[in-house]
């Protein structure tokens, strides 16, 4: 046997810096720490809100100093200061862009670094993806949008789409999560700074993929981002967010909130690939990720969540479907990936309403390091729902024996022509699958990379396929020298 | 909140002090629980779909009862049958012919020296200590096969009777042994309440089975908590078949400390009018190289309710663990309903754990199909139910356990299947 | 090719192989043939390099490199191939993408190009053919799903397709019927050549009125106890492994 083990592999790697850990430097229009009334009405009169917006805004957030933060979680963590917290940086050039070639150099190259820009998703694509890029909450280059004007497809910034189409906005904001929903989208509904809105007219379907690119760029400020995609009666839209943020040293907040409405027979596809910083190798800094998201269906429509989580220190999330419209349909592909001291809890809520409503969960989750990743998610099948179907099926991958992995669904059914299947499994990485790869020649790393994304292949099969190739490569990078 | 706090006072401070030699620390223990913490609500994650709040509003007391017959509680017909009624021993009906190899004591005559019992924080483990009327202390020596069943029954008799009973028993090394518990309500008996704790430590190389049949009446209430322990390569197997009583929580804690232990548990629950019934295991996996196998299965009709919510921990460095977990169930009707929540939390590696939870209906096709060869609907589904259940009391190998239970099948649903039909 | 010179190797703290002496040289083909737990399965895991036997004494010569030296994988890149007798499931990896890492991967180690798209495709075509396997199990995952039959195919078409210096089959014959037999032994034979060799492990002589070996070794308690021609596996078949025990004894 050569000298060179797994541990001397698995110590030369866990140096490896964070491939997206750089800081762009852009004077940022900052205001202080700390969270009040006047904090809230700074960031209105900032973004020039209408008195509703701002009346929203302070009914949550007083709403929200009655709530405690949740603990039912499976993870631990130090409690963030919202104190502490800066709750707006806009980069101070706030011009909107005419064109690409008017957008900051500096900021295209942290777009190229974070191997998403505008070029080279061109050249990925030919012109098939819009992309709203969203820096420190704030939209800064919007494209694609012309072509998508001709078919009254709406794709713009949060804050646009509150100056531009206020009623449309009013009319659905909020009313997939309330504002009271839980203690963070409360928050989320205080502060959020910017996000995404996206509306697709009746029967349109929408010819590209829409994109935004999250990310977290200045020290000490907490993302609270706001998408909402309306897909009206008939219509289809595919739609894509990644999320990077640079290495901090500091925990770092995230608390978004996404909202999905699909009328009747339409559809909506929401894939993500989340890799936000997770902290070194000994747990220190890193993102909290506390999203709530969740979509509503109509009759005859369609859901669809593809995520692939591989950062963030604690992730706290739950992409659901409320299967409000007979026979509508909720699905939900799950890979999420912890390694060092991550820690997962994420899953899904499938709330069956209507009749003949079907939902699919396929959650795979792989664990290494000595990190935790917990699988919970909720079917509730009302009385009402007649004929409905739930099929789940939860995976967990263990690759080394100082990590957790957990399985918590909760099935509630009060429905008796309905049907729940719920599988869960959780094992080990095969180590007759490894060996049988090595002894055709394949390196252990390489056979690993192979074993897990055959593994997760059921879900990285959902996302759109320059999506896909990212997914699986973050994988592979998410989990270089982990095997015990 | 306060309102149940003060309400759990009140009928405490009516009760007695129990009157068995229990070390004072506990005593005081179970003291301190009963003193700071309220009865559980929903809000507590282990109790999320059972609400024990109206036990708050009933006027306990505790009687002997008044028990005339007991042909219809004895499960099997063994010579050696402790039964006890409200708690209190009854020299009446028990029958004490002991086989060789086990000696059975009353916990008000040998007293305990220790308990594995969580006393604290744990409302109605504490109410138990505190109050404890007595129970049967069951020793298996070591080496011991014993070929006669031991049988414990616990009958509530009279309205509003609060019974804290306890069964201690301990399965010496290479020893085997079979018990089986029957809990049963006189007719008539009114918002009587079964408040049940066991203890039971199975040893080295060891084969205990215990089966327990559930059989009390629409109007009682059954808390029970079993604490089990496993020294290394014994094999323990529990069948809980719960067929009649109102509010029902089974609470089974298997800990494994030894290596090399199988463990078996298997449950059956046929409900209908408003019964609730809840089955909560924990399957503790703290040592290397062990295997567990859990089986729940449910049928639901009427109005009533189940809950299975089970839980495996494999802890750290407990490697080569293989845990199975499976909890299948039917509702027959609209207004029953299910909550399953199985649940994995695994903290080592080498491992093959897995669970499933299935909620349904019978199969249509295989209704048609036997109408169409002459069977009525209500036949049909009853074959169906009875074969879809009869996979659990299978695991049963008493023979007399199993008759028993189908008989109370018939008597309940009126279900006129005998095992030998699916044999 | 390969020379195995006083091989010991144990499992678990027990020792199945006591010093076994084995030379294959190129254009031969060998059968080792023995009795249930004489080690035969135990020989090719170990010069395959499987983890968990513990070699104690004795050394093995490929080509001139340090066999026990290397690690499985580089055993693999050098030309040591061996078919598993329970080929391994690998689900949602297809065996087109896994037997292109295995090719580039080997072809890197040597410092060589990445093979392209179409000559990989066109080889794929080639060497499913020789096997008879359906071409659509090349894009199903390894393994998943496949019969018994298939599975053994499977092996002789990555066989095939990596073309190693040394063949070692474990038991390809076991569940096999007559047609999947002839078929697996059509690829070998159609593969053989005077500059690599192949080892036949096997408890029946069926397959070797398939491949002809050169020589046929009886292995027995962990030692190679008596050399032959095709020969001595038809005298095997007739009379069992008793009169070599017996022999042995005296």
């Amino acid at each position: 046997m050569s000298n060179y083990t797994e541990n001397e592999l698995a110590k030369d790697l866990e140096d490896q810096e964070y491939e997206f850990g750089f800081t762009t430097d852009i004077e940022s229009d900052k205001i202080p720490k700390g969270l009040s009334e006047e904090v809230i009405r700074f960031i209105s009169a900032k973004k020039e809100e209408p008195q509703w917006l701002l009346d929203f805004r302070l009914d949550s957030f007083r709403k929200w100093k009655e709530m405690i933060e949740p603990e039912w979680a499976h993870v631990h963590y130090a409690k963030p200061d919202f104190q502490d917290i800066s709750y707006y940086s806009a980069p101070k050039q706030t011009k909107k862009y005419e064109s690409w070639d008017d957008v900051d150099p500096e900021m295209k190259e942290t777009m190229k670094k974070l191997g998403i820009s505008m070029e080279e998703q061109k050249r990925l694509t030919g012109t098939n993806v819009a992309v709203d890029f969203v820096m420190d909450s704030v939209s800064v280059a919007t494209s694609f949008k012309s072509k998508l004007k001709e078919l009254g497809i709406i794709f713009c910034s949060f804050s646009e789409a509150v100056q531009d189409y206020p009623e449309l906005v009013r009319a659905n904001m909020g009313t997939v999560v309330p504002s009271t929903d839980n203690f963070y989208a409360a928050l989320n509904s205080a502060v959020f700074t910017d996000g995404s809105f996206c509306y697709i007219p009746k029967g349109v379907r929408c010819p590209m993929e829409l994109s935004t690119y999250f990310r977290i760029n200045e020290g000490g400020t907490g993302q609270f981002e706001r998408t909402l995609v309306v897909a009206d009666e008939g219509a289809y839209v595919s739609y894509l967010e990644g999320c990077t943020a640079p290495q901090r040293d500091e925990n770092q907040l995230h608390a978004a909130v996404v909202e999905l409405i699909a009328k009747d027979n339409a559809e909506i596809k929401y894939s993500t690939v989340q890799n936000w910083y997770p902290g070194d190798k000994n747990g220190v800094g890193g993102i909290f990720n506390f999203v709530t998201k969740r979509g509503i269906c109509g009759t005859n429509s369609k859901i669809s969540w593809t995520q692939v989580e591989t950062g963030s220190a604690v992730t706290w999330k739950y992409p659901s479907c409320i299967l409000k419209g007979d026979n509508s349909i909720g699905e939900f592909y799950s890979v999420a990936v912890t390694n060092h001291f991550q820690q997962a809890d994420t899953g899904t809520k499938m709330i069956h309403l209507g009749k003949n409503t079907k939902s699919t969960i396929i959650s795979k989750g792989i664990s290494a390091g000595k990190s935790q990743n917990s699988y919970r998610g909720l079917v509730q099948i009302h009385k009402g729902a007649t004929n409905s179907r739930n099929f789940s099926q939860c995976d967990s991958l263990l690759m080394t024996d100082e990590c957790g992995a957990h399985t918590f669904p909760y099935i509630e059914c009060k429905n008796s022509s309905s049907k729940i299947e719920h599988e869960a499994t959780t094992s080990k990485i095969g180590e007759d699958q490894i060996f049988y790869c090595k002894q055709r020649g394949i390196g252990e790393e390489k056979a690993i990379s192979l074993i897990v994304n055959g593994y997760c292949k059921e879900v990285l099969n959902q996302l759109p396929m320059e999506f896909a190739v990212e997914a699986q490569k973050l994988l592979s990078i998410s989990l270089e020298g982990s095997v015990g | 909140m306060s309102m149940i706090a003060e309400n759990k006072k009140e009928f405490i401070s009516r009760l007695s002090k129990t009157s068995i030699s229990i070390p004072e620390e506990l005593k005081s223990l179970a003291g301190a629980t009963l003193e700071n913490t309220d009865l559980p609500t929903t809000r507590n994650e282990h109790w999320k779909y059972t609400r024990v709040a109206k036990l708050s509003k009933i006027d306990f007391n505790n009687s002997a009862g008044n028990v005339q017959n007991i042909e219809d509680f004895i499960i099997d017909p063994t010579k050696a049958t402790f039964v006890f009624v409200n708690g209190h021993y009854s020299t009446e009906f028990s029958s004490t012919k002991i086989p060789e190899g086990v000696t059975v004591e009353l916990l008000s005559n040998s007293g305990m020296t220790s308990s594995i019992i969580k006393n604290e924080g744990e409302v109605f483990n504490a109410l138990n200590t505190a109050h404890l009327i007595d129970g049967a202390s069951i020793t298996i020596t070591n080496k011991a096969q014993v070929e006669t069943p031991i049988q414990v029954i616990h009958i509530l008799d009279g309205n509003e009777q609060l019974s804290n009973f306890k069964t201690v028993i301990n399965a010496g090394a290479f020893s085997k042994a079979n018990i089986v518990e029957g809990f049963f309500a006189t007719k008539g008996s009114e918002k009587s309440f079964a408040n049940v704790t066991s203890e039971i430590k199975v040893g080295a190389n060891a084969f205990l089975t215990i089966d327990k049949v559930q059989f009390e009446n629409e109007a009682s209430f059954h808390i029970s908590t079993e604490q089990i322990e496993q020294d290394k390569y014994s094999t323990f197997t529990i069948n809980t078949i719960t067929l009649n009583g109102g509010l029902v929580r089974n609470n089974l804690n298997v800990d494994v400390i030894g290596e090399n232990c199988t463990t078996h548990l298997n449950g059956a629950y046929i409900l209908k009018g408003k019964q609730h019934v809840d089955n909560h295991s924990i399957m503790d996996h703290k040592v290397p190289n062990c295997e567990s196998h859990e089986l729940y299965k449910g049928v639901m009709d009427e109005n009533s309710t189940a809950v299975f919510n089970g839980k495996v921990y494999v802890r750290k460095d407990a490697q080569k663990i293989n845990a199975f977990q499976s909890n299948r169930n039917v509702l027959l009707s609209d207004s029953a309903a299910v909550n399953s929540k199985p649940e994995l939390e695994i903290y080592a590696d080498d491992v093959k754990c897995s669970h499933g939870s299935t909620t349904g209906q019978l199969d249509d096709d295989a209704i048609f199909y036997l109408r169409a060869r002459g069977l009525s609907r209500r036949a049909a589904t009853q074959l169906l139910v009875s074969a879809f259940i009869t996979e659990i009391i299978d695991h049963i190998e008493n023979e007399n356990v199993r008759a028993f239970t189908f008989n109370l099948l018939k008597k309940r649903y009126g279900w006129d299947i005998t095992p030998e039909d699916f044999h | 090719m390969i020379k195995i010179n006083n091989l010991h190797a144990k499992i678990e703290g027990k020792e199945i192989l006591k010093g076994l002496n084995l030379e294959v040289k190129a254009g031969e083909i060998h059968a080792i043939m023995g009795p249930n737990g004489a080690g035969k399965s135990t020989l090719a895991s170990v010069l395959a390099g499987r983890e968990e036997y513990e070699v104690t004494e004795g050394s093995v010569d490929f080509d001139g490199a340090d066999l026990l030296e290397m690690d499985t994988e580089d055993r693999a890149r050098e030309g040591l191939f061996l078919a598993f007798q329970y080929p391994v499931e690998i689900p949602g990896v297809s065996n087109v993408n896994f037997l292109r890492t295995a090719i580039n991967e080997t072809r890197e180690h040597k410092k060589e190009d990445p093979i392209s798209a179409k000559d990989f495709m066109a080889m794929v075509r080639e060497k499913s053919a020789l096997v008879e396997l359906d071409a659509k199990l090349a894009s199903r995952s390894v393994n998943e799903g496949f019969s018994g039959g298939e599975k053994k195919r499977n092996e002789i078409f990555q066989m095939a397709m990596l073309n190693p210096k040394l063949a070692i089959l474990d038991e390809t014959d076991s569940g096999l019927d007559i047609d999947a037999l002839r078929i697996v032994a059509n690829g070998v034979n159609t593969l053989k050549s005077d500059k690599n060799a192949t080892i036949v492990i096997t408890h029946y002589q069926r397959l070797l009125d398939y491949i002809i070996p050169d020589f046929v070794h009886v292995l027995y308690d962990g030692k190679i106890v008596k050399t032959g021609t095709k020969e001595l596996a038809l005298e095997l078949e007739e009379k069992g492994y008793d009169w070599i025990k017996a022999e042995l004894a005296n």
